[in-house]
């Protein structure tokens, strides 16, 4: 579904944020992308829907390559992707309905979309998205009247609207509660697995990226340094990834985890955010 | 950040003792500075007229009271103009300093040169007052409302246009980048991320204009240029301080209604 090779992002201050990444992900398969702050993981998620420009290498779409598409093509491109970001992106003064419909914005014309007369079949996929998002009654609210969480779901119904093919995801739980991360993660986790999409995932949260995803890769300094299953991650694995650092007390937390009931996983969570 | 230690004790300033002290000889090179114009007007000013200063401001006010309210009935159409001029002109400048400020904003302009080109109008258009403006456009378009409507129309471009690509300037990107990654098209993200962001101050930003140019426009017939300004001069002119004082009040009455327009206005867009 998505190719990458030799993606590399040198910033004009000359840093090199990303350093020839090679990586594939097929349909249906959500991936976390972990690593320390700075290590090059938003960048990497911004190249592929170019928000961000790569220095060199080539991004390929459904086999075909987009990294030097202008225009209309890159709109194209994009339409096929979509993003959902660390501080949800809502536009605070428009309603719920309205940020969802504008997940349509690359499939209507300016006119129509200025004087919001959306097609009938993408109103019915809003109601049904917001439906399954559990914001069904939501949907005259404001933007800025929502919480977190909530807003989080607008967000993710709008870049559902889109019929992407592709799902980006920008540090989704990392302004939000541990007890809405498990909701919000598992809802994304569970809307891929419904419309096969290959699905990025950037997370600070390692246990929580443990739990939920199908396959994990660690960047360091713009680097892949692991690339695997997410019961792989040892203590040692995660040393490279992020550095020197006692990790057994993470894992001791992990299994408490799994033992206790349900009050118990918050707290777990909790500690486990940050390793 | 200079730190000492004396005594095993750190001791913290904000700044080196040399650069306090520069701070301090600066402020005390103001002070001179404010103390020798001080000398200077007060050398050129003539004090004998202002011993006799609080007779004459008696006098005057004396001589404005009471009102002469038998020409209300004549007043009341030169104000309408004057609303009328504030009001189209203020329309016709928002209306050309709209698109003027998504050219002249950095984060929405298409290219520098665009850019440059707008805040060159927005800037030639601030430096020059309504007044200044209306005594160009009457000798232009010869004397009445159209020379004031265009006048207060070229002033407000300005302020309309910097204040709002300012704003324009000052929003959250991230919405921006969230609906551009949806693949819409360049208008469709101005209109969905940006106009949204911008609506409250918009709106502000026009009707504080609003209100000024209403008090603007009542001096602009001075020069020929229509409104209310025409009758004050020539009361004035006519030393009918009566008159004067009808044509205050009718002004004040104006410009506190247009305040409690602008609340309302501002109120309904936040």
């Amino acid at each position: 579904m998505l190719k990458l090779k030799g993606l590399t992002k040198r910033y004009a201050t000359g840093d090199l944020a990303l350093n020839n990444i090679d990586l594939e992900v097929p349909s249906g398969q959500v991936l976390a992308l972990i690593g320390p702050s700075g290590a090059g993981k938003s960048t990497l998620i911004r190249c592929v829907n170019r928000l961000v420009e790569p220095t060199s290498g080539t991004i390929e779409l459904d086999s075909k390559d987009i990294s030097n598409a202008r225009g209309g093509r890159l709109r194209q491109a994009r339409r096929q992707i979509g993003m959902i970001f660390q501080n949800y992106a809502l536009v605070e003064r428009l309603s719920v309905m309205e940020n969802v419909l504008s997940g349509r914005l690359a499939y209507v014309g300016f006119w129509r979309s200025y004087f919001r007369k959306f097609p009938e079949s993408d109103i019915k996929q809003a109601f049904e998205l917001l439906e399954r998002v559990g914001l069904e009654t939501m949907l005259d609210k404001r933007g800025d009247a929502l919480s977190g969480g909530q807003k989080q779901r607008v967000g993710i119904a709008r870049a559902l609207m889109q019929n992407p093919k592709l799902l980006l995801v920008d540090e989704p739980t990392a302004s939000l509660d541990p007890k809405t991360s498990r909701q919000i993660m598992r809802l994304i986790c569970e809307l891929c697995q419904e419309q096969n999409l290959a699905t990025i995932i950037n997370i600070h949260d390692v246990a929580l990226a443990q739990q939920f995803v199908h396959r994990v890769v660690g960047l360091r300094a713009g680097e892949i340094v692991y690339d695997g299953a997410p019961d792989g991650l040892s203590p040692e694995i995660l040393t490279t990834i992020y550095g020197e650092e006692d990790w057994s007390v993470d894992k001791r937390d992990d299994e408490e985890e799994t033992s206790k009931p349900k009050e118990q996983d918050v707290e777990a969570a909790l500690l486990g955010g940050h390793p | 950040m200079p730190i000492k230690i004396v005594n095993d004790t750190p001791i913290w300033q904000r700044r080196e003792p040399l650069q306090q002290r520069l701070i301090w000889f600066g402020y005390f090179l103001a002070l001179m500075l404010f103390l020798l114009c001080w000398k200077i007007i007060s050398d050129n000013t003539i004090w004998e007229f202002l011993s006799d200063a609080h007779i004459q401001a008696a006098s005057l006010i004396g001589r404005m009271i009471p009102p002469d309210w038998s020409i209300t009935g004549s007043l009341l159409l030169p104000l309408w103009d004057t609303l009328n001029i504030a009001t189209v002109g203020t329309a016709l400048g928002v209306l050309i300093a709209f698109p003027l400020a998504f050219l002249a904003a950095r984060n929405t302009s298409p290219h520098p040169s665009l850019r440059a080109f707008a805040l060159a109008i927005i800037v030639s258009s601030r430096s020059i007052n309504a007044l200044i403006w209306a005594i160009l456009l009457v000798t232009i378009v010869g004397p009445g409302l159209l020379a004031g409507m265009i006048a207060i129309a070229l002033r407000s471009i300005g302020f309309v246009g910097k204040l709002l690509y300012e704003a324009i300037e000052e929003i959250h990107p991230t919405p921006v980048e969230a609906v551009s990654s949806t693949g819409a098209g360049r208008m469709q993200v101005l209109a969905y991320s940006v106009l949204p962001q911008i609506m409250p101050a918009f709106a502000g930003i026009t009707v504080y204009r609003w209100d000024i140019n209403i008090r603007e426009s009542t001096v602009l017939g001075l020069v020929g240029a229509g409104g209310i300004g025409l009758q004050m001069n020539a009361a004035i002119n006519n030393l009918a301080w009566g008159q004067v004082a009808t044509v205050f009040v009718l002004i004040f009455a104006t410009v506190i209604f247009s305040e409690w327009v602008s609340a309302k206005v501002r109120h309904a867009v936040i």
